[in-house]
């Protein structure tokens, strides 16, 4: 790849207390480039995904070894927090906060020390427009944020993620909640991102993948159940012809 | 018809009956409290009750104003010290605190539930009453509201603690994460994400801390002086209100009751119904408060 890198991992291992969910993963992840993570489910593809927001440290017993690093720097020499704020996440089902459409946009940067009311309002609107949702909902913007639709949710969740200034958007199967309207609404938002960030993406569906990604990387369980990386490369290649038996098998449906 | 069918039509008559059951009896004895207390209400008048500050049953003179005043001010000490005690323990609880450190927190807490509130009246008498005599005041002699606050402050945390707790452990944890994944810190969640979405919970856990206070008997006897005197500041400082000796509503009634007859044990049993309404009025407003934030 001639592509410039912009997250590099390093024979990476995770354990959640004894069980091994990730095997010796090595990977790296082009910058402005949307990389779909796919395979079965329970091969690790959210523990991968958490992984590059240090997220999986929350959970107690979980264990880590090899090296990840974003522009050449191991972020687990980073501060968590700092690390999070370059490396945001939009997970599988909505969360918005229960809060106002504007103050879950603005919870970010106000977090973050900005209180000044106009730039709240400028990055307020420039991310709700960025996710495609200011049209809907710039009219009451101190709605609540539960009642919106699932996909408007979602894309709220989305700006949310966005007013950080994020350098990376993490995804973890966004619209699978999602009927197939909001579904493509989300694809295209993503295609429209990825001039500005770097964009991992897990998914269980296959055609979104193919449709929506430039690299794929796919997983599968070994014996143990310990998730590993079976083949990686952009997705018209990996789509078209699989240089593995069991990827060829997985995207053919013939498995998983 | 299948067995099935009649034991849960059954099953809803028995829960319907029980339920039925608690709202009677408390219909009944609100009923009988009124109904104690009618004459008072009818002789003395619901101004002189309520507004009266001399309580003088020898001289027939009801005025409930300063035990509400009591009642209140006590109330209100309790909660400045022990809401944020109380809080700060339920965010250890729910939040910080690994599970070896909650493992013997959260039984202590408990425990504080279970000592009987004569106990929380001796260590008040014994402990805390020549510890707040030793303010240099002139007419400060350790018995009154600021004791009776800090013991009932240390009453009312467990139950505060405990509700709350759960509230915040009630958050679902979605929201935790979608905080952090914004690179806040823990902190900044708990202040801005989680505890806003456990609002209603606190809420029910302040009310159910101040009914518990407004209720409270024995402790109360026992450090807040019990003499009938308005609460007033004893020097040129407002804050030796807190100083003053006090009466409390409850404490009204359980002093004077075994010798009372007549028109005094009436206006005692109108002392019981004003104290149930004020423990109405602050469950209400609560609940009025949660819908207005909320909605
Ligand atoms: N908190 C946890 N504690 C212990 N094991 C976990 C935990 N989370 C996940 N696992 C295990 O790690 C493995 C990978 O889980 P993960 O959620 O990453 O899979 P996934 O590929 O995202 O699956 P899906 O497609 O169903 O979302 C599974 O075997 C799962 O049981
Ligand atoms: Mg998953």
């Amino acid at each position: 790849m001639q592509l410039p890198v912009k997250l590099e991992v390093r024979n990476y291992h995770l354990f959640y207390g004894n069980f091994r969910a990730l095997k010796d993963v090595t990977i790296c992840i082009p910058r402005n480039q949307i990389t779909a993570i796919i395979g079965p489910s329970g091969c690790g593809k959210s523990t991968f995904l958490r992984t590059f927001n240090r997220m999986n440290e929350l959970i107690p017993g979980v264990r880590v070894q090899g090296q990840v690093l974003m522009d050449g720097q191991d972020i687990f020499a980073m501060d968590p927090v700092e690390l999070r704020q370059r490396v945001g996440m939009v997970f599988q089902r909505p969360n918005p906060f229960p809060k106002s459409i504007y103050d879950n946009v603005a919870y970010g940067p106000r977090a973050h020390g900005i209180r000044d009311r106009r730039r709240l309002d400028e990055i307020v609107e420039r991310s709700l427009r960025d996710a495609a949702l200011w049209d809907e909902v710039k009219d009451d913007l101190n709605k609540s944020a539960l009642a919106l639709s699932g996909g408007q949710q979602q894309r709220l969740c989305i700006a949310r993620a966005l007013a950080v200034q994020p350098e990376v958007i993490l995804m973890d199967e966004p619209a699978s909640a999602l009927d197939p309207i909001a579904t493509l609404r989300i694809e295209e938002l993503i295609q429209t991102l990825k001039q500005r960030y770097t964009i991992v993406i897990v998914t269980h569906n296959m055609q979104q993948a193919a449709r929506a990604s430039d690299f794929t990387a796919f997983f599968m369980m070994d014996e143990q159940r310990a998730g590993l990386l079976v083949e990686y490369g952009p997705t018209r290649d990996l789509f078209t012809r699989p240089s593995d038996k069991r990827t060829e098998d997985y995207i053919t449906g013939r498995f998983g | 018809m299948p067995v099935r069918y009649i034991v849960d039509r059954v099953a809803k008559y028995v829960l319907l009956f029980s339920a039925l059951l608690s709202i009677l009896i408390v219909f009944l004895i609100g009923l009988f409290t009124l109904r104690e207390g009618e004459p008072a209400f009818r002789q003395i008048g619901l101004e002189h009750l309520l507004g009266g500050t001399v309580w003088r049953p020898e001289q027939d003179s009801f005025g409930l104003l300063a035990m509400i005043i009591g009642s209140v001010l006590v109330t209100f000490g309790a909660l400045a010290l022990g809401l944020p005690l109380a809080l700060g323990c339920a965010i250890l609880l729910a939040e910080v605190a690994p599970d070896n450190v909650r493992a013997v927190i959260r039984p202590a807490v408990e425990l504080l539930a279970g000592i009987p509130s004569v106990i929380y009246g001796l260590f008040g008498m014994v402990v805390l009453v020549p510890l707040i005599r030793g303010i240099d005041v002139p007419g400060n002699t350790g018995f009154g509201l600021l004791s009776a606050s800090v013991v009932l402050a240390v009453m009312i945390l467990p139950t505060i603690t405990n509700i709350a707790e759960d509230a915040i452990r009630a958050v679902p944890r979605e929201y935790k994460e979608g905080a952090l994944a914004l690179g806040v810190t823990h902190w900044q969640a708990i202040v801005g994400v989680i505890l806003p979405a456990a609002r209603s919970g606190i809420v029910a856990a302040v009310i159910l801390g101040v009914g518990r206070a407004l209720g409270e008997t024995m402790a109360m006897i026992m450090v807040i002086g019990n003499s009938v005197v308005f609460p007033h500041p004893l020097t040129a400082n407002p804050l030796t209100i807190f100083l003053s000796q006090a009466r409390t509503l409850t404490g009204n009634i359980a002093v004077e009751i075994n010798y009372a007859t007549g028109l005094h044990e009436s206006a005692l049993f109108a002392t019981g119904v004003v104290l149930f309404v004020l423990v109405m009025l602050v469950n209400s407003s609560a609940r009025l408060l949660m819908r207005a934030r909320t909605g």
